[in-house]
């Protein structure tokens, strides 16, 4: 359980987190997506105390997270910077770890036993490849057995086999009833395991939905139309529950309505359809559409067709 | 969809027993342990070693050697103990810069925030590693200055000019040569907490020890007499004098007392920054 309460974090003139409110319910996974730059890793620190909030305030199963006894059995971190030293092994490294605690050796046997890091535990962290790495940072989180995990961006950077591992890992830390904050930039990694969905964009919360709340209202229909006299039909569909879009000449995208409305219509007015799609908007569109005013720094491509290079 | 499990029904293999939890003493099991599990240690610990015992050695070989060729006056202030013990100029260098890597290869590394993130309240990683970086480097230059003086008095003896570790004020030398190292390296362990870049904490270090003696010296006269023995590196150096001068502003212990002030500045100093900074 964890309890952020109008955190704000201020870096200079900076607002890298303004005014954010959320629970992450126990038992099940809180996905906190936002675009880069949106304050999820900042969030994070807060929570371990790595950095101060400026005002508001994080608590970790009622407490703050320094104020626990034994703060690795309650939350297992993993961040996004590397936090070891390369110069230690990786079975000295989780040792140094578990001997603030007083956790026992055969623990850190364990922990690299189940990241699957037996081979290279002696070996010194940094020779290791970024999957290495992770799956180290994996079993310092494990260490203390806590009932809450907090994961930044797991599996940015990862090769396949590596994003596979991590979301089995999630999937079995879920199943033994664990609480899990996984922070992702992108909707598609949430779609795959979130139950419920914290969203922020520009330090600000956008939204704080279970995920089938959020799959319900956003997976919204939208038919592509082509058609030569797109201002005629524009003006026909248009209405109180309707919205059109002309993302190109001769092309409308409709919210609204049904293909076979927008069929019906054109065919009694007489307008000749080049095209009629019924196409559904993903919910990273949704997410984008959503966190659009709030990316911090939007890229503008110039997108060159074949057609006008020809 | 999500099972809930009570914890004791957790695949994790045993349950971890009950009295987990953080205690100052098991902060200071950890970095021994994490002292321990780096290869620089053991390189700079034995660069101490050959810094006091072959620079002391060398240094007592050469003015054996020497003694039929020096002057009067110069033989008049021949110290054997002080001879035998130069290598400590070198191996403050070496301690110094222990004392620093110690705290800032944390930082250039990013193990700080796992530091941290096991140890919260911060200060006790401040004391642990301050208070186990101070018992190895005291124990293992203890070892090295005593080596060294007798060493160096063996090889002084060829001439007969050596002294004895029961003569006045020798004793006290060598273990303040000892003493005076460890500080060197604490003074280097605060400032790392309060500097955090590797760089930027050993110049400051050597700023101090090295570089702020020879400023004194430029100073005008009058002031001089009166600030130079405070200065760092000038009064924790007196406790390695055997015939302390009766008339100085600073004798042996008050200069080392003065020397272990500034290097209570400089942790106290860390202790704040690291309480308040984010990591
Ligand atoms: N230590 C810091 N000093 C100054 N600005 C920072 C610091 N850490 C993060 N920021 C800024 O705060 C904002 C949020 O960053 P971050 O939390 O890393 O976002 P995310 O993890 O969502 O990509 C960014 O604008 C970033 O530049
Ligand atoms: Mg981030």
């Amino acid at each position: 359980m964890i309890d952020a309460v109008g955190v704000t974090k201020r870096y200079g003139d900076r607002v890298a987190v303004d005014d954010v409110t959320f629970t992450v319910r126990p038992g099940a996974v809180t996905g906190f997506l936002g675009p880069n730059g949106a304050g999820k890793s900042t969030t994070m620190r807060m929570i371990l105390g790595l950095d101060a909030q400026t005002a508001g305030e994080v608590r970790v199963n009622g407490k703050r997270y320094a104020d626990h006894p034994a703060p690795l059995r309650e939350v297992g971190a993993l961040l996004e910077a590397k936090a070891v030293h390369t110069g230690r092994s990786a079975y000295n490294h989780l040792l140094a770890l578990a001997l603030t605690h007083g956790i026992p050796r055969r623990r850190v046997d364990e922990v690299v036993e189940l990241v699957g890091l037996r081979e290279v535990a002696r070996k010194r962290v940094g020779g290791f490849s970024l999957g290495m790495g992770q799956r180290l940072g994996v079993a310092a989180a494990l260490l203390g057995d806590p009932h809450t995990l907090v994961l930044d961006e797991p599996v940015n950077g990862l090769d396949p086999e590596g994003v596979r591992w991590i979301r089995q890992l999630l999937r079995s830390l879920v199943a033994d009833g664990r609480t899990v904050f996984l922070s992702s930039h992108l909707m598609s990694e949430m779609e795959l395991t979130a139950d419920h969905l914290v969203i922020i964009g520009r330090g600000r919360l956008i939204a704080d939905t279970s995920m089938a709340e959020f799959t319900a209202r956003f997976s919204r229909k939208v038919v592509r139309v082509r058609t030569p006299e797109g201002g005629a039909l524009r003006d026909l569909l248009v209405g109180p529950d309707v919205t059109v879009t002309a993302p190109e000449t001769g092309l409308l995208e409709v919210h609204g309505l049904t293909s076979g409305e927008i069929g019906q219509l054109a065919c009694r007015n007489a307008i000749p359809l080049e095209e009629l799609t019924p196409v559904t908007a993903s919910l990273e569109e949704a997410f984008m559409d959503l966190t659009q005013d709030a990316v911090e720094f939007s890229v503008h491509q110039d997108v060159l067709t074949e057609r006008t290079a020809s | 969809m999500t099972a809930t499990l009570t914890k004791a029904q957790r695949p994790s293999a045993a349950p971890l027993p009950d009295d987990i939890r953080v205690t100052q003493l098991r902060v200071m099991h950890s970095e021994w342990h994490k002292f321990w599990s780096l290869r620089s240690s053991y390189f700079t610990l034995a660069a101490t070693l050959i810094a006091m015992i072959g620079f002391g050695g060398l240094f007592a070989a050469v003015t054996a050697t020497r003694w039929t060729h020096m002057r009067p006056v110069e033989q008049a202030h021949f110290d054997p103990t002080a001879v035998s013990l130069r290598g400590f100029y070198l191996a403050q260098l070496v301690v110094g810069v222990l004392g620093v890597l110690i705290v800032t290869g944390e930082y250039s590394t990013g193990m700080i925030r796992s530091s941290l993130g096991a140890a919260p309240r911060r200060l006790p990683v401040l004391i642990a590693k301050a208070v186990v970086f101070a018992v190895i480097t005291l124990v293992v230059t203890t070892v090295t200055a005593f080596v060294a003086f007798f060493l160096g008095q063996y090889l002084l003896s060829s001439h007969h000019i050596e002294t004895t570790i029961g003569a006045d004020g020798v004793a006290r030398a060598v273990v303040g040569a000892a003493l005076y190292l460890t500080v060197v390296g604490l003074m280097g362990v605060g400032l790392g907490f309060v500097v955090r870049s590797t760089a930027g904490a050993i110049a400051s270090l050597f700023g101090i020890l090295l570089v702020l003696p020879v400023l004194g010296e430029a100073l005008p006269t009058d002031w001089a007499t009166n600030i130079d023995p405070y200065l760092p590196s000038n009064a924790g150096q007196q406790i390695m004098v055997v015939h302390p001068d009766p008339s100085a502003l600073l004798g042996p212990w008050s200069g080392f007392a003065v020397f272990c002030g500034y290097a209570a500045i400089a942790l106290v100093l860390g202790a704040v920054l690291l309480r308040r900074r984010d990591a």
